[in-house]
């Protein structure tokens, strides 16, 4: 039960942060970015770089991912996403064009990075065990820690600072907020930076546990979009807390149910449909939008 | 004047040039060789490396003046199409080669595509060279499918029974991705483990393809402490993430897959938790590789700046391809003549020391030659890189 827990709060944690970035740009721009999960293996693959292949610090090479995705994030906003919203009202062409996103993505991956799965050295040694009750090798509780660490930090970010009352006054209301003075453009860039850069963070953090590939980034997508939906869509809280429960649903379910095969996720996914049809703005989220 | 002569010059000289390229490029006829296999997502690994494996090739080939057929000289042409492992891509993978009058393909990389492709094979007079294992492919009444490596059922009791010799191994837990290929050879290794007599622990844990984290999935596994640990058809992106979380986890039995993988993979993902992990490869160990398959992996880094072991088996196809057209020139467009060749073929297996032979094998297995006779070299993974465990003959 202990090692259940564990793992649960373990996936969760990094689980909420993938969802985090996703549901952030959905609430600032009403665009499902089918590309976030190619975001996080670029992610993955600059940490990689910097730490795994050039020896830079691995904080260092966290930061290059965050930076890296940021400025990946506000150049797609500037050039392709923008001037799509501006110049359709279909909502299906926002979508499109992720879509469009992430297979170029995919591509430039291919390219740069190869195929192959990359890994990094741990960047701590060592495993904790609790008289075989709870195992867990103490990377992972790092990098558990570092993204609890990195949530808190962006809520007090987005609930204090200026630049995230602009972005939740611009998730509200866009044309209130216009009407308040915030420069739509500007903070819709820079949320989708925010976005990307939380998706790079999280890539590069979980570079040095599960490694990287460049078939990761859609499989990434599908279960951020899961979790965001069992949140409430464009609500940070729903984002962790569909993250939350995602990986408890996981943890307890590999457990419990590992003698009958693998239906963990056929019941996650038929559970999140039964859910979705009581509940379909989810946890937390607004019927209205 | 002296510009007009310059430039009339610069004219001249540029029309010989444009003319050299193409009576360079006209001098050969082209072959066409297809691929059809997976070169994105998850798996793409394993058909990159086919389709890098068969360029590398092709390129090497053509830049030594082409491949000579009964009276005539080919440049070698790849045409490759990526089927996603999506079988309703596959078929229309081989669809297109059939339509460029291909006769010759190599893939798809899984079971489901291999199977869907088969009727369109048949149709087009298409021979196609699967990594796929299920036996109906290769058995009466299939004709056009040749198995591209070892299957699982060929190399697991053999690797089995080294383990139980040499390790004293009595108990084995299986663990596969829940996806129809790990999951076939899974049931397979665990019919072949029963039957040696081999004590099995657990055969049903499975994991989803796209899990990055296996600790919660390798936990109850870990309770029944097994000597060994199969990796059912395990991909190479998966396999040190399992690896590690079963080191991690305490695990301190043998762990063992029939797959091929890649020492850099490994290296980079388990470090030294890899050490000991038991696969199948190719013949690029320093024991067994020829001069032509040190050149062929020296040439392959260069073109893509990295090799990939996976290639130790891979580069098998296009190589039986190109021989057995050899051996009987009318095949290039008949393959009822490729079918007859591949009875009484053989010749020398040139990226293997020794006298290996290059030949197609199988009876046993599937009652008719539909098989590459590609070394079963079983590797243990030793401080980033592999050495040879043992080497043992197919059918």
């Amino acid at each position: 039960m202990e090692q259940i827990l564990a793992n649960g709060v373990y996936l969760g944690s990094q689980y909420a942060m993938i969802a985090l970035g996703l549901t952030l740009i959905f609430a600032l721009m009403n665009v499902l970015n089918f590309a976030h999960g190619q975001m996080y293996v670029i992610g993955g693959f600059v940490t990689y770089t910097f730490y795994g292949q050039l020896g830079v610090p691995f904080v260092l090479a966290l930061l290059m991912s965050c930076i890296s995705l940021a400025i990946l994030g506000a150049l797609i906003e500037k050039f392709l996403f923008a001037p799509v919203i501006k110049g359709s009202k279909r909502e299906e062409s926002t979508m499109l064009l992720a879509a469009g996103i992430a297979f170029l993505l995919d591509a430039l991956i291919l390219l740069i990075f190869g195929e192959k799965q990359r890994g990094v050295p741990k960047i701590i040694d060592g495993v904790f065990n609790w008289d075989f009750r709870v195992i867990m090798p103490y990377d992972r509780i790092l990098i558990c820690v570092l993204a609890i660490l990195s949530i808190i930090c962006f809520i007090c970010f987005m609930q204090y600072s200026k630049t995230g009352r602009a972005l939740r006054a611009l998730a509200q209301d866009r044309t209130a907020a216009q009407l308040m003075g915030v420069n739509v453009d500007r903070y819709s860039m820079i949320g989708f930076a925010l976005g990307a850069m939380l998706a790079g963070l999280v890539g590069g953090l979980l570079v040095t546990i599960t490694g990287i590939n460049l078939g990761m980034g859609g499989p990434t997508s599908i279960k951020a979009f899961m979790m965001v939906m069992i949140g409430g869509a464009g609500v940070i809280s729903g984002a962790i807390a569909g993250g939350i429960i995602l990986g408890f649903m996981e943890a307890i379910g590999l457990a419990v149910l590992s003698q009958y095969g693998d239906i963990t996720y056929l019941l996650i996914f038929v559970s999140l449909m039964i859910f979705l049809a009581i509940r379909p703005q989810g946890l937390m989220g607004k019927p209205w939008g | 004047m002296q510009r007009r002569a310059l430039m009339k010059a610069a004219m001249i000289a540029m029309t010989m040039t444009a003319l050299q390229t193409t009576t360079a490029l006209a001098v050969n006829p082209v072959l066409k060789i297809g691929f059809v296999g997976v070169t994105s997502g998850p798996a793409a690994s394993w058909g990159i490396s086919n389709q890098r494996s068969m360029e590398t090739r092709a390129a090497w080939i053509n830049e030594t003046g082409g491949y000579k057929i009964g009276d005539t000289t080919y440049d070698i042409e790849i045409v490759s199409f990526d089927d996603q492992k999506d079988p309703k891509r596959a078929i229309a993978g081989m669809e297109k080669m059939a339509q460029e009058g291909i006769h010759y393909v190599v893939g798809p990389n899984v079971d489901d595509g291999a199977a869907a492709v088969r009727p369109v094979a048949e149709a087009n007079g298409i021979m196609y060279f699967p990594y796929a294992f299920p036996k109906s492919l290769y058995t009466k009444p299939a004709s056009n499918a040749i198995l591209g490596m070892v299957a699982n059922y060929q190399s697991g009791p053999a690797i089995y029974k080294y383990l139980m010799k040499e390790k004293g191994v009595k108990t084995v837990a299986f663990i596969a991705a829940n996806e129809s290929d790990p999951l076939s050879q899974r049931d397979s290794g665990v019919a072949a483990a029963k039957a040696l007599g081999l004590d099995v622990v657990s055969d049903n844990v499975t994991y989803q393809v796209d899990t990055t984290d296996f600790t919660p999935v390798l936990t109850p596994i870990m309770r029944e402490r097994p000597d060994l640990l199969v990796l059912s058809g395990v991909s190479p992106a998966n396999a040190p993430q399992l690896i590690r979380s079963a080191r991690e986890l305490g695990f301190q039995g043998v762990i063992s897959t029939e797959t091929a993988q890649d020492a850099g993979v490994l290296t980079e993902g388990a470090g030294d938790l890899a050490n000991g992990f038991i696969s199948v490869g190719g013949a690029s160990t320093p024991e067994l590789a020829s001069p032509m398959m040190i050149e062929f992996v020296d040439r392959y880094t260069k073109m893509f700046g990295e090799y990939n072991d996976e290639s130790n088996t891979k580069v098998y196809a296009l190589e039986y391809i190109l021989e057995t057209l050899k051996a009987d020139p009318a095949a290039i467009t008949d393959v009822t003549a490729f079918q007859t060749t591949m009875d009484r073929f053989e010749a020398a297996n040139p990226y293997m020391k020794g006298d290996a032979k290059l030949r197609y094998v199988g009876m046993s297995s599937f009652g008719q030659r539909r098989q590459v006779a590609v070394p079963l070299v079983v590797n243990v993974f030793q401080d980033g890189a592999f050495e040879t465990l043992f080497v043992a003959e197919v059918d």
